[in-house]
């Protein structure tokens, strides 16, 4: 399986971490809603098609990604950075280029 | 001359005489021979012993797929067992040994389970040995009073105990296009894609290339076929964009075009090269992939079927044409298609007799009518075999009048005195690759075949048997075709060879099983009888997956290469539908065995990756025995000569105490938190405050996860407003170091912090003791250490030898003690100014013994007792716990679970026999020593404490807290280790702490 990642391009998925189920909604800190914790720590989606899923780059620049990939075929259909303002930080070091 | 080699002919190098030993007997063969081949020309029918009723057996295949002929090879006190002898290529020395046999192959006295087969079928062991006692003979317990037995009896090869000292490696390759497979097809669709400039990787499970050229006694372009494949694989090695992998097997087919093959480089050889691992594993990322696999040839099911001197008839084909040996001088062939006529032809031109040609269907056509004379056969068309006999070789078989249609035998039955027969049950195309990959396979009814479907996702092209396009003329075009697709090229009007072949009818009589009384076998390697599945399916079992599972039908190693086809045909038969609507089960990787060496390759053995602390050639020359955690190595103890370990830590840990001590820490991750957040960040982190910790300062923090659990601990020290250096266990570096990015990446990307690893860049010497601060003010410059200057928990920055370094006040071992980091490349050099300015004071260095023995005197935890179940509470570590503030964890730690009365919670235990305690060991209320029950616990750490005179461990144990001062019991089956002990709290030395804070 090869995952793109925005700053390396194409590697090999031995270079990433599958770092969770990227549907997951991380409740406020202060939080006491017990359920919201509970659905968030164990809940999980297991859809026979697109999930949305967190990789980490271990082996390379470490981001962590936001992929699309389809269980059924392992298909990736999209990638981007989890954080979203990379996709800025990458331009600039695209434009920065001579 | 060996009594069955043929005068001349054959791929084998007859000048070259290779002197091999199979069950100890010596034997010669040929370069170029196979095990297999090498010794039917010494004679030798019977190779092994079968899998459940020890029958004889002898070979059935010349490849890959051969169920019977399983060997061990040993290499000195190496064994690998269950190889097929078709697969090994003799060399000088060479010694094999069979399986499954007792006392000797010859003579097997588990050969009586034969008589047994009524008792041994289909689901003996379910029926027998599950369920509840039911009087004497049944159930569970029974299967335990058996186990040792059936397990002695019932089985293939015995895997060898001595380490094995071969080395294997891993490679990666890339390439335009794969080409499996180098037969006609294969080369065909190498020799086209390198044409158009691609990179090309051609792998060949053989050690030749040319697949079914080498013995199919064809013609191509004028010149045998066998010469012809060697001139194309000739050419193409000569090429700069072609890599030829002989003797690779791809085995997996995986996501994006990621292949996985196996590369036996040294296994033919006496001694391997200088350099050589003995295996490679092969990681291939394909553009386009070409599936060339050709096919493998089906057995016949018949009673007798699997008598030593019963083969595929292209596999004696094969014997007689590329090894010259003939398996048999009096030969007979059974067969339902026209392909096995060529091969009753090629044997009767290497010099034996066809006695026989027994064709299940009534009409013969012409050009096999003019074959079948050529072989100067009798020939019984309509007719099938109902028997074979003989002992551990044939003698002969039995023949009677067969309806095609109705399956009836008629007429009087006719024996034949032969001492082989060949068997063909039609070709399978070998799709398992395919079929990983994704494609569903798809019956083909005037093949009676499995199909590769069109491909779906993945980028692969079909070409030659393994698209069912059987004949090499169709071979060569397809793979020329292939080649061109895979590059996106078009093809050249160059003309195609051209091949003469016999003529031939692919489409094999729909006949896979002949019903008459005795043992038809569909699984040779398993022992599944054609009973075996119908009764299956008595039994209920309608699903070819549950048949599988329950029948083990092709589940051995062979993976029924052989056997599926047969199995799936008698399942639809009994199921009164057709084929198609039973299914296949989906093939899976491996595609052959695969050794467990070339899977881990590097991370095991000479090239495994490790990690040295900036210390370590100091503590090896000073006579520490070094201990491997994780990729580290770490000292044990610095032993003196005849030392046993218990003595060496006890002197360690008592100098410490006594004067001082120094260990290396150099291994605690060590992460750099900075940033205008990174107070913030390390509040959310950690369960207590960090944005009050004033600069200069250090302090013990936890993390909890997620659920609430306990995660890490160490000290981070503020070294600067916005920049922290954090420590945290050595196991945990890599894991803490993850959860922190995760957190700042994914959830709160909004705090500016930034951590980095600094793990490798700081070396750090933690000495402690009642001397340490004297030995420190003695060659540190630049900074009192005093208490003043450097209180519990303070850093100082200052200079020893001429070098910076960092020193923080802080103490795992209970005593005064200071920990001092420098850069990583003075490690050494700062080490050793330490050694000598603790030289009048008695410092003494210690390792990992005498550091565990003193934090559990302590009472301090570890990765032991902070095991991914125990929560703060659990290990008293609640004071930790900010009520001011939100912390990961802080939600989830309070749930009713995790602060039940009854959770495992730290405690200490004290030895009162005066014994030494076991990790792992449990602590129970009563003493049952012969039905060991009702623990209350278990031991996490244990060692004899030089502080206490005492043998002491930390134990997680129910409701701990209110035990403490109670009597219980260690008790330990496995090492028998029974006795009292008593409980106390976790701080056993210095519980108010006086010694640290001095």
């Amino acid at each position: 399986m090869l995952i793109t990642c925005p700053y390396c391009g194409p590697r090999d998925v031995i270079e990433f971490t599958y770092q969770g189920d990227g549907n997951r909604q991380r409740p406020q800190p202060a939080s006491q809603n017990l359920d919201a914790w509970n659905a968030y720590v164990y809940d999980r989606l297991n859809p026979a098609g697109d999930h949305n899923e967190i990789w980490q780059h271990s082996g390379g620049c470490r981001a962590h990604l936001r992929v699309v990939r389809n269980t059924l075929t392992h298909e990736i259909s999209s990638t981007a950075f989890a954080r979203g303002d990379h996709n800025s930080v990458a331009r600039h070091r695209a434009e920065d280029k001579p | 001359m060996s009594p069955r080699r043929t005068e001349a002919g054959g791929l084998i190098d007859r000048l070259r005489t290779i002197r091999f030993t199979f069950d100890g007997a010596p034997y010669t063969g040929h370069a170029g021979d196979t095990l297999a081949s090498a010794l039917l020309a010494n004679g030798v029918t019977l190779f092994g012993r079968s899998f459940k009723y020890h029958r004889p057996r002898g070979v059935l295949t010349a490849g890959v797929e051969e169920p019977n002929a399983l060997v061990t090879v040993l290499r000195g006190e190496v064994r690998e067992p269950n190889i097929p002898a078709t697969m090994v290529e003799i060399y000088d020395g060479l010694t094999a040994i069979s399986q499954n046999r007792f006392p000797s192959l010859a003579w097997d006295v588990s050969a009586v389970n034969q008589l047994g087969g009524k008792l041994l079928s289909a689901g003996f062991y379910y029926k027998t040995f599950m369920g509840p006692v039911i009087g004497p003979l049944k159930g569970t317990r029974f299967w335990m009073f058996c186990e040792h037995f059936i397990r002695r009896a019932a089985g293939l090869g015995k895997a060898g105990t001595a380490h094995d000292t071969a080395r294997y490696e891993r490679m990666n390759a890339f390439c335009d296009v794969l080409v499996v497979g180098s037969g006609p097809a294969g080369l065909m669709a190498a020799r086209a894609a390198s044409d158009q400039g691609a990179r090309v990787i051609l792998a060949e499970l053989e050690p030749h290339f040319g697949g079914s050229a080498n013995w199919s006694g064809e013609t191509i372009d004028g010149m045998p076929a066998a010469d012809w494949v060697g001139r194309a694989a000739g050419q193409l090695e000569g090429r700069d964009n072609v890599r030829l992998l002989p003797r690779t097997t791809v085995w997996g087919y995986y996501d994006g075009n990621t292949l996985a093959a196996l590369e036996r480089v040294t296994d033919h050889k006496e001694t391997p090269g200088k350099g050589e691992p003995r295996h490679r594993y092969w990681t291939i990322r394909a553009k386009s992939v070409v599936l060339a696999t050709g096919s493998l040839e089906r057995p016949l099911v018949f009673p007798g079927n699997d008598r030593p001197g019963v083969m595929l008839a292209h596999a004696a084909e094969r014997f007689a044409t590329e090894y010259g040996v003939l398996p048999g001088d009096r030969i007979g062939l059974f067969t339902n298609n026209d392909s096995a006529y060529r091969a009753a032809l090629a044997l009767k031109k290497a010099g034996a007799v066809v006695v026989a040609i027994v064709d299940v269907r009534p009409e013969l056509s012409s050009e096999m009518r003019k074959l079948a004379g050529e072989t100067e056969a009798e020939i019984f068309s309509g007719h099938a075999v109902i028997a074979t006999e003989g002992g551990k070789a044939l003698s002969g078989f039995k023949v009677q009048r067969f309806d095609m249609a109705s399956g009836a035998l008629s007429g009087d039955a006719r024996s034949i005195h032969a001492d082989c027969l060949l068997m063909s049950g039609g070709w399978s195309p070998t799709i398992h690759l395919a079929s990983q990959a994704g494609a569903k396979a798809e019956w083909n009814e005037t093949l009676q075949a499995f199909l590769p479907p069109k491909p779906t996702t993945q980028q692969w092209i079909g070409a030659g048997a393994f698209t069912g396009s059987f004949s090499t003329a169709e071979a060569i075009a397809e793979g020329r075709a292939a080649g061109f697709s895979a590059t996106g090229g078009t093809g050249t009007p160059a003309a195609l060879p051209v091949v003469e072949a016999a003529p031939g009818d692919p489409d094999p009589a729909p006949v896979f099983e002949i019903r008459a009384s005795g043992k038809s076998f569909v699984d040779f390697q398993h022992d599944v009888t054609a009973d075996d599945v119908r009764l299956a399916h008595r039994e209920g079992f309608v699903s070819v997956e549950h048949l599988k599972r329950y029948t083990t039908l092709g589940m051995a190693t062979d993976q029924g290469k052989s056997s599926n086809i047969p199995g799936l045909a008698i399942m639809a038969e009994a199921l009164g539908k057709p084929i198609p609507q039973v299914g296949t089960t989906r093939f899976r990787p491996p595609f052959a065995a695969v050794s467990i060496g070339s899977l881990a390759a590097e991370r095991f053995g000479d090239l495994k990756p490790e990690r040295l602390t900036p210390m370590h050639d100091w503590h090896v020359a000073n006579g520490a025995t070094m201990y491997s955690a994780g990729l580290w190595y770490r000292p044990m103890i610095y032993g003196h000569p005849g030392e046993t370990i218990e003595q060496a830590y006890v002197r360690e840990a008592r100098a410490t105490r006594e004067s001082a001590g120094m260990v290396d820490v150099s291994t605690l991750g060590k992460i750099a938190v900075q940033g205008p957040d990174a107070a913030e960040f390390l509040d959310r982190v950690y369960t207590n405050m960090f944005s009050t910790l004033a600069v200069g300062k250090a302090r013990y923090g936890l993390m909890l996860r997620e659920d609430g659990l306990a995660f890490d601990d160490g000290t981070t020290w503020r070294l600067g407003e916005q920049d922290f250096l954090m420590t945290t266990t050595t196991a945990n570096a890599g894991k803490v170091m993850q959860h922190l990015e995760y957190f700042l990446d994914v959830i709160w990307p909004e705090l500016k912090v930034h951590v980095t690893s600094v793990t490798d860049q700081w070396a750090g010497a933690a000495i402690g003791g009642p001397k340490a601060r004297q030995i420190l003010a003695g060659c540190v410059s630049g900074t009192a250490v005093d208490n003043a200057a450097l209180p519990f928990m303070g850093i100082v920055h200052g200079e020893i030898a001429g070098v910076p370094v960092m020193i923080c006040r802080l103490s795992f071992s209970g005593e005064m003690a200071f920990e001092v980091y420098s850069g990583a490349g003075y490690g050494t050099h700062v080490w050793e100014a330490l050694i000598e300015a603790g030289k009048p004071f008695g410092l003494v260095t210690y390792g990992l013994e005498a550091l565990g023995t003193m934090r559990i005197e302590k009472g301090h935890v570890t990765g032991a007792e902070i095991d991914g179940r125990t929560t703060a509470r659990d290990l008293h570590l609640d004071w930790m716990l900010s009520k001011k503030k939100p912390f990961i964890g802080s939600a989830m730690m309070d749930r009713e679970g995790l602060i039940a009365p009854d959770r495992l919670e730290l405690v200490g235990i004290v030895s009162l026999d005066n014994q030494p305690l076991n990790g792992g060991a449990h602590i129970v209320e009563q003493l049952d020593e012969a039905n060991p029950h009702g623990s209350l616990g278990h031991i996490t750490a244990c060692c004899y404490s030089p502080a206490l005179g005492k043998y002491i461990a930390l134990a997680l144990v129910k409701g701990g807290k209110t035990r403490r001062g109670s009597r219980a019991y260690v008790s330990d089956p496995l090492r028998n280790r029974f006795g009292p002990v008593e409980i106390v709290s976790n701080h056993f030395f210095d519980p108010d702490g006086s010694r640290m804070h001095g």
